[in-house]
């Protein structure tokens, strides 16, 4: 297969934004392009599976930015994984935000179908990146396209969440993210990603290595760990299908991916392991999980629950990282897709209640299950595979963790995880208790009441997936396991 | 005739507008006069880009003006350094030809329109003239032309402050020329030569001497005011607020880029770096201001109401920058100092031709009077938004490469702390340029508004904007020529491999 196929497949979603602003004004044509693009761009990405796993390594290199430092592409399994989950996820996204917006008289819809088709293009060209630079380049393109997303009401509030949203990411990005890469380049006179890491034979010392890791995880502001999360809380001002798709998949999971390629392909998981620099991070990762769980409890904006509750995944995800083992890195690349999957139920039922009934905090949701059958079963098929339960496939992401702590001799994560756990299932489970078995107040729709057919299709469609990947999880192990190579 | 042509080229690129301009004060009608403006101008761009591409060849262009062979007569030499800022001039020049139309006729009367085209030649000509020429004393001269011709210029700004803000212009600039001309005197006495080249060859003999240090000393206080490096930046802020828009653009891009560019070829190729940077500590001192024009620069700009002045204030930022990179004398230093002064020029120039499109529509340049222009005025807002992201160093801009060049550099020459300001002030400018953003785009147009015209800005201002923001994504995305022009520059001037 043509390496050039890369390059289209990152430049696809951006050049369909062109005839999805042609037709906005036939709001039908523009989400059925939409659409299309979508399903097109997912086929194009899954043509890929077989050659990967094979152990192709395509590459393709488009111009040189600077003397030595192409804006290339090059797909390896993680970047596949990362690819896989956002196209697959974008047309059903763009078929559920279809309902929501018209269910909620949203404006300016055409704007919003083009920048979301940006961000995918961004999503894309992150996972497809072979460099840092490249990486780079895709990362701020994604934060500067969901601003408009972000800020889409246009009024005070969202203006705000918008000043902290962009605040918090760029500051990141340009303060700590692009002197790593800088440094990055200057020592090992190489930013691409290389199976193994860059370092090995440059002489970076333990200590220095631990401050160019700390650069990387506090500048990926994407990867929320504290105290650089709270731009995912302020990005909860958008309407719910940039929450569903960006803030709970393809913008978060292009922080912890970031994370993820750094380590095993800058660093090396061999290089960390020996030196310890990314030692820190392990707790560092479990005081936000903790943290953020604890936070989540406390929120009685569902949605800004959620986003608490992404913070505090996203966070298991650097910490399997941070392990610096085959077996934490696996269990981080397995769970962007458990948690891809369970969240973006999450929101999207969130959405469905917020159309259906125009309710947003967790206290008015009491006896709602009745009216809402279909979107609290899958509530609460999502939140059991978020909380890490057979038979949903979270459980299998938090075994590899588990497994990966054990490997290194980190026993306290077990701890930590246990009593993540726990604290997960008190502030999910208690949405769909609530809802089935409280008695509902003298407001409460009567009857069947669920949100438009556009909306409870897609997140039927991916609470069924929470499920099936319980049994088919053995596959996305073996295939990201092929990202090592035969090198450990 | 097609060779003598071009033998003569390094002295036509001077001439050329140096003659126009009077020819469009004996046209007089608005009209010719912006059309001599627009020949001269492109005429200008045009053998700047043979002459860069001549210099690439040969190494260096030399030409001795009435055919008196140097360092009698006086020299021209155009080396890649040189080249690049001509380029930069020249071009800017060009493009504020296609935009000065119809902004300048919305601010100035009718029939003073003639004076402005004849003004910007001269000015052009002078700037050029610093950038072509191999000669010390002509360098001042051409300073002047410059000089003179832009206080003229600022003065004609539709505001009464703009006559203020000329006159202190011109004190303080005419501090810095009579500074650079006892520089250029006392090195004069002690070499007996004005040749570039020559003084090179004869400094060395008395660099001992304090005559030749406080010559240096004056060339380059004079400079760095003509620089606005801090703190003799206090003339710049109100000279780029108060000028025609268009005189902002202009002279944004290019006036203080070509006083950086004049006080390190006095600096490297005259005294050299050793002696400059090594027997006498100019480098700290020079680092050190830089650091604080990045720093106070970027403060100052956040807490403007006049966008104008906000860019002003981001430009004394922004010189930091370039003498940050330049007063590491090293290869790599020197090179990102050049790319952030070329880059900024390009930046600073798109932006300011943005705020006069919108100022050509309110006639007024305060952040709350741009309120609503991002629906009223999508495509320059649209411009104002990538030139701002490529202030703020985002990738896929000009401003990126900058920062990409001059962080490698300060990180290899060990100042990890003037890295962090310059980290600092990039997230400073995240604010300042967000401000305007928001206003453009979150603020409503207010009801009982009544702008001065209507609708987008005229095709001749859209085309010139554009095409300077195209320029800061093409170099975003392929910088690899830029970078390799430069750093032969550098190479040229402190040595190292290109």
């Amino acid at each position: 297969m043509s390496s050039l196929w890369l390059l289209i497949l990152v430049a696809w979603p951006a050049l369909m934004a062109a005839p999805i602003a042609l037709v906005g004004r036939w709001p039908n044509v523009r989400e059925t392009v939409s659409v299309l693009t979508g399903m097109a761009l997912l086929v194009g990405v899954a043509r890929f599976i077989a050659p990967i796993a094979a152990g192709a390594r395509p590459e393709f290199s488009v111009f040189s930015i600077l003397p030595g430092l192409d804006l290339a592409f090059a797909l390896e399994p993680f970047g596949l994984i990362f690819a896989l989950i956002a196209a697959a996820l974008w047309p059903l996204t763009t078929l559920y935000a279809a309902g929501y917006m018209r269910g909620n008289d949203e404006p300016n819809q055409t704007r919003f179908f083009i920048c979301f088709a940006l961000a995918i293009s961004a999503a894309i060209g992150m996972a497809l990146s072979a460099n840092l630079l490249t990486l780079f380049v895709f990362y701020e393109m994604m934060t500067l396209v969901t601003y408009p997303l972000v800020t889409h009401h246009g009024d005070i509030e969202s203006r705000n969440g918008g000043r902290v949203y962009i605040g918090i990411l760029m500051t990141t990005s340009i303060g700590l993210f692009l002197p790593a890469i800088v440094i990055t380049w200057l020592i090992a006179g190489n930013v691409d990603f290389t199976p193994g890491g860059v370092f090995a034979g440059t002489g970076l010392g333990g200590l220095a290595a631990m401050g160019l890791y700390s650069l990387f995880i506090y500048g990926v502001g994407k990867a929320a760990v504290m105290p650089m999360h709270r731009w995912l809380p302020a990005a909860m001002v958008a309407p719910t299908p940039v929450s569903a798709l960006l803030h709970a998949v393809a913008v978060v999971k292009a922080g912890v991916f970031s994370v993820l390629k750094i380590t095993v392909y800058i660093f090396g998981i061999d290089f960390l392991h020996v030196t310890g620099a990314s030692q820190p991070f392990i707790w560092l990762a479990a005081f936000t999980l903790l943290a953020a769980s604890v936070v989540a409890i406390y929120c009685d904006n569902l949605k800004k629950r959620l986003a608490y509750s992404t913070i505090g995944q996203l966070s298991y995800i650097v910490l399997g990282a941070a392990l610096a083992s085959r077996l934490g890195a696996t269990a981080g690349g397995l769970h962007i897709v458990t948690h891809a999957f369970g969240k973006i139920t999450l929101f999207f039922c969130a959405g469905a209640i917020y159309t259906a009934v125009h309710r947003k905090y967790v206290s008015q949701l009491n006896g709602l299950g009745r009216a809402m059958p279909l979107t609290f079963t899958a509530f609460t098929i999502a939140a059991i595979s978020l909380i890490g339960l057979p038979p949903m496939a979270g459980a299998w992401s938090k075994w590899y963790l588990m497994s990966g702590a054990l490997d290194v001799q980190t026993q306290m994560v077990l701890v930590v995880l246990a009593l993540s756990s726990l604290l997960n299932i008190v502030y999910l489970l208690d949405i769909p208790a609530r809802a089935f078995f409280l008695p509902g107040d003298d407001k409460m729709p009567r009857g069947f009441a669920e949100a438009p057919a556009a909306c409870v299709v897609p997140l039927m469609v991916t609470a069924s997936a929470c499920l099936v990947l319980f049994f088919y999880a053995r596959p996305i192990i073996a295939f990201i396991d092929t990202a090592f190579g035969s090198a450990s | 005739m097609i060779t003598a042509f071009f033998n003569q080229m390094p002295v036509l690129v001077v001439v050329v507008p140096l003659l126009a301009a009077p020819l469009c004060v004996l046209a007089h009608r608005a009209f010719a006069a912006w059309l001599i403006y627009c020949l001269a101008s492109w005429a200008a761009f045009a053998m700047a880009f043979l002459l860069f591409v001549e210099a690439k060849i040969a190494g260096q262009v030399s030409y001795a003006v009435g055919n008196w062979a140097p360092p009698f007569g006086i020299e021209l030499v155009i080396d890649t350094y040189s080249a690049l800022v001509l380029l930069l001039v020249t071009g800017v020049a060009a493009l504020t030809g296609l935009y000065a139309r119809k902004s300048i006729a919305s601010e100035i009367a009718i029939e003073r329109e003639y004076l402005v085209f004849a003004l910007m030649l001269l000015c052009l000509a002078g700037l050029v003239g610093i950038t072509v020429t191999g000669d010390a004393f002509n360098l001042f001269v051409f300073l002047e032309i410059s000089s003179l011709s832009s206080y003229a210029l600022i003065a004609m700004g539709p505001k009464r402050r703009a006559l203020l803000s000329s006159f202190q212009y011109l004190i303080m600039g005419t501090v810095g020329g009579t500074f650079l001309l006892i520089g250029i005197g006392l090195i004069f006495m002690m070499t007996g030569t004005l040749n570039m080249a020559d003084l090179a060859d004869r400094l060395p003999e008395v660099y001992a001497t304090r005559t030749a240090q406080a010559g240096l000393a004056f060339i380059v206080v004079g400079l760095s005011l003509k620089a606005a490096l801090m703190p003799a930046h206090i003339w710049l802020p109100n000279a780029y607020t108060y000028a025609p828009s268009a005189i902002s653009a202009f002279i944004a891009a290019t006036a203080t880029k070509v006083a950086v560019y004049a006080l390190f070829r006095f600096v490297f190729t005259v005294f050299g770096a050793g002696y400059a940077f090594g027997t006498l500590p100019l480098g700290i001192v020079l680092l050190a201001l830089a650091a604080v024009s990045m720093i106070a620069g970027s403060l100052a700009s956040i807490f403007q109401t006049d966008v104008k002045r906000l860019l002003a204030w981001s430009s004394v930022a922004q010189m930091g920058y370039i003498v940050a990179g330049f007063a590491l004398a090293t290869p790599g230093g020197v090179s990102a100092g050049l790319v952030h002064l070329l880059n900024h020029g390009l930046i600073k120039g798109a932006l300011f031709m943005a705020v006069g499109a919108m100022v050509w529509r309110v006639r007024a340049s305060s952040i709350n009077d741009l309120a609503g222009l991002g629906r009223a005025m999508p495509l320059t807002s649209a411009a104002f938004v990538i030139g701002g992201l490529s202030l703020i160093g985002v990738p896929a801009t000009a401003g990126f490469i900058s920062k990409w060049a001059l962080m490698s550099a300060l990180f290899d020459a060990q100042h990890y702390g003037v890295m962090a300001l310059l980290l600092v002030a990039s997230l400073l400018s995240i604010i300042y340029v967000g401000r305007v953003i928001e206003a453009l785009y979150f603020r409503p147009l207010p009801d009982d508004v009544s702008h001065h015209k209507h609708g987008e800005a005229p095709l001749g201002m859209q085309v010139a904007t554009w095409a300077l923001i195209a320029i800061n994504v093409v170099i975003g995305l392929h910088a690899t020529p830029e970078l390799e022009a430069s750093a032969r520059a550098a190479a040229a001037l402190v040595g190292g491999s290109a």
